[in-house]
């Protein structure tokens, strides 16, 4: 008899809520919001099972504010929205960049944009995510398609917000949230976990908590242990100590953006399918990409050389992979649920903008491959 | 803590910003600002360490200690 | 009860650390002089903080100090405990966040105006509901002094600031009604004219299991007090031993629009909430066995 003990069948904001777990999630504040309500359910009676604590906040930001008090105490810490909660949550993430606060940011998202459509799916937060909180920052953002890769990113977004020291925020939609599916879950030590990078400096010597080390990394210490130290959103030395000085100003900003942006490589995650001898290829990501990939698999089969780019990282986004990808495509058709917003990266990224096309649906359903079909057969010429 | 007990100012010139509370309020009139508006101690033996002035210091830069108190 | 010239000992909380009170080993002195205007009553506030931690013997390392944005906020940075300098109006749920994490710290919360009571409001009110154990200390000056003096929800009646050039229409809020009515189990109200008495309510604020709501009036000499002729800073501190009087007292009666002083709720009874989510993690574990 194969083992089933380890087999799920359950929501994506569950299978979500299961790789937090895994990751070693130990703290959640949130507030309910629909599709994502059932994250936080969860969480409310898995996390004091374990020792962990939950709390409902009054609001979105108040959610984060405690989730940031949180980590700073040492906890692995998540919050889960959806579009008009994560327009709330933008300051409060700006300060968890500023300050190199590590937590984990669930945004379900819904038909936007305002209260828009709360039970239906779109993919209308992307450029949001990267650009929500004002000023210069940068940001990581993961995405899936299925549950098997919702948890592995939710553990990947816990691993990436430790090692780089900064909010992660995890990009689902509603048919993803709320569609059940097959999960198996993983062995104990099955996948990596990264756990705090705590300082070694010992009591009484002077802590520094934004001196990196040799090797860019910035060693924490738990508020409420020996360290004094002061956290500010405001531009600050080495000390956390707010500062003007232009040097350190100029040095602090390079230094937020440049360590995710020069870390692309190990950050950018996407699956190939089909791509080595692709003349088409479909960029897509979360529910679309199924689509995507089935009307790509269906094609296969009546000869087409077709292919699916899917994008588990959508931010720092994958210019290079995507240029390398899409050098000897003849057409390439962006797949999304929204008015086109990864679609202009894309353009961006590859040497000929003119072949890049938007094979979108807006109208609050998930987008299907017939959808795709008629944007790839007017490409190619074939009419409807 | 009355008359008759020494008596120490200290007073950090670089924290202090002239706003002349401990000297509006000092009892006694010991304290008054110098040429340059920092607070000095003029009349340091009419003090009686009521300590109004280290208790109401914006700046922290004034601190009352009376002979025999930890050096 | 107070006047301006004894010592006062509060028998309940005084600590056997024999040193005497020496401001430079509480704060970060090398960020000295600090930013605040000469005479602005925060400084005082700093001043009656820092005293009254020392004689309540706590350890330096067991306090966590999360503020806001404004004059008042500017506090965090100075002191030498963990400091978290958050987003304007969200101190009291980041340190819901520290506190909730590791209920063995001490946390203290100094807002002011708009931190507490504007932007901030609604996190007070609920941080006051659910009786968390964090020390909200309401740094009244009546006006937001960092961006240059405009009104605020303290200002009160017919004041004059930036944005109310014609003068408000604003009523203010009633400090201490509002936490009661939010149900926060320690309320207080002084001055900073009052600063041993300042002091003391800190003490017990700082020690009470719940959540403590300590309102000092504070002076802002270049902004309220310029612009609504109040005179500097000596001068508005006079107008805060004029103008307030001892919870009860008979002067009330010939001029009710004193403002009261003292402690106003000591309710030691009402559950905490750090304490009652260990409850729930208790139950929650044992379902599992």
């Amino acid at each position: 008899m194969p083992n089933t003990n380890n087999i799920r069948f359950i929501q994506g904001n569950e299978a979500c809520v299961e790789g937090a777990l895994y990751a070693g999630v130990n703290f959640f504040a949130g507030y309910p919001i629909t599709p994502s309500t059932e994250i936080a359910e969860l969480l409310a009676e898995r996390l004091p099972a374990r020792g962990g604590k939950f709390i409902q906040m009054e609001d979105e930001i108040a959610s984060m504010g405690v989730i940031i008090g949180a980590s700073l105490t040492g906890n692995k810490a998540m919050t889960a929205t959806s579009g008009p909660g994560f327009s709330l949550k933008q300051e409060a993430i700006g300060y968890a960049c500023m300050a190199e606060i590590p937590c984990v940011i669930v945004n379900v998202q819904r038909g936007g944009p305002s209260t828009g459509n709360p039970t239906h799916v779109s993919q209308g937060d992307i450029n949001q995510a990267r650009w929500g909180s004002h000023g210069d920052h940068a940001i990581i953002a993961l995405t899936a398609s299925n549950h098997q890769d919702v948890f592995k990113v939710t553990v990947d977004a816990f691993n990436l917000a430790e090692t780089y020291r900064t909010p992660v925020i995890l990009l689902f939609d509603e048919v993803i949230g709320h569609m059940r599916e097959r999960l198996t879950l993983p062995e104990e030590d099955e996948m990596p976990v990264v756990g705090r990078l705590r300082t070694s400096v010992p009591k009484g010597v002077d802590y520094h908590p934004y001196l990196p080390r040799e090797d860019g990394r910035l060693p924490m210490s738990d508020f409420g242990s020996e360290h004094r130290y002061n956290v500010t959103g405001l531009y600050h030395d080495m000390w956390g100590f707010p500062s003007n000085d232009p040097g350190v100003v100029s040095e602090l900003l390079h230094h937020l953006v440049d360590k995710i942006e020069n870390n692309w490589e190990s950050i950018c995650l996407y699956k190939e399918h089909m791509l080595d001898d692709a003349e088409y290829i479909l960029i897509s990501y979360g529910s679309s990409a199924r689509s995507a990939l089935h009307l790509a698999r269906n094609r296969r089969e009546r000869g087409l050389k077709i292919g699916v780019l899917e994008l588990l990282t959508l931010w720092p986004f994958p210019s290079e992979v995507v240029r390398e990808k899409c050098a000897n495509a003849k057409a390439v058709l962006v797949v999304e649920m929204n008015m086109g917003q990864v679609i202009a990266h894309v353009k961006n990224s590859v040497t000929n903008p003119s072949n890049v096309f938007l094979a979108n649906r807006v109208d609050n359903q998930l987008i299907s491959p017939a959808d795709i079909k008629a944007v790839l057969r007017m490409i190619m010429g074939r009419g409807i | 803590m009355g008359k008759g007990k020494s008596v120490k100012h200290i007073i950090d010139k670089e924290w202090c910003k002239e706003c002349g509370i401990c000297v509006h309020f000092c009892p006694k009139k010991v304290l008054e600002p110098d040429k340059l508006g920092k607070v000095e101690a003029v009349r340091p033996e009419d003090c009686i360490a009521c300590m109004l002035c280290e208790l109401r210091c914006p700046d922290l830069a004034i601190q009352i200690q009376t002979i025999g108190e930890g050096e | 009860m107070y006047d301006d010239s004894s010592a006062f000992d509060v028998k309940d909380y005084v600590s056997d650390d024999p040193r005497p009170f020496d401001f430079k080993d509480y704060v970060r002195g090398r960020y000295f002089p600090h930013m605040w205007c000469p005479g602005c009553g925060h400084g005082i506030v700093l001043n009656c903080l820092l005293r009254a931690i020392h004689e309540l013997g706590l350890d330096k390392s067991e306090i966590v100090m999360t503020s806001g944005i404004g004059c008042s906020s500017r506090i965090s940075g100075y002191v030498d405990f963990h400091s978290l300098h958050s987003i304007h109006g969200r101190a009291l749920a980041f340190a819901t966040g520290v506190k909730l994490s590791k209920p063995s710290l001490t946390a203290i919360v100094p807002m002011g105006d708009g931190d507490a009571l504007a932007i901030g409001g609604n996190h007070f009110i609920h941080a006051a509901r659910r009786n968390i154990d964090i020390t909200a200390i309401v740094m009244n000056n009546r006006i937001y002094g960092m961006t240059g003096g405009q009104f605020s929800p303290l200002s009160g009646l017919g004041k004059k600031a930036t944005t109310a050039p014609y003068t408000t229409i604003d009523n203010e809020f009633n400090v201490v009604e509002l936490a009661k009515a939010a149900g926060a189990s320690f309320v207080a109200r002084s001055t900073t004219f009052h600063a041993r008495e300042a002091k003391d309510y800190l003490k017990k604020a700082i020690m009470h299991k719940g959540f403590s709501v300590v309102e000092i009036l504070s002076q802002c000499p270049t902004y309220f007090g310029r612009k609504n002729k109040e005179g500097d800073a000596p001068q508005m501190m006079e107008l805060y031993k004029a103008n307030t009087v001892p919870i009860g007292s008979k002067k009330l009666e010939e001029n009710p629009n004193l403002i009261q002083r003292g402690i106003f709720v000591e309710d030691k009874d009402r559950a905490e909430y750090c304490e009652a989510y260990d409850k729930i993690i208790e139950t929650a574990m044992k379902g599992n066995a």
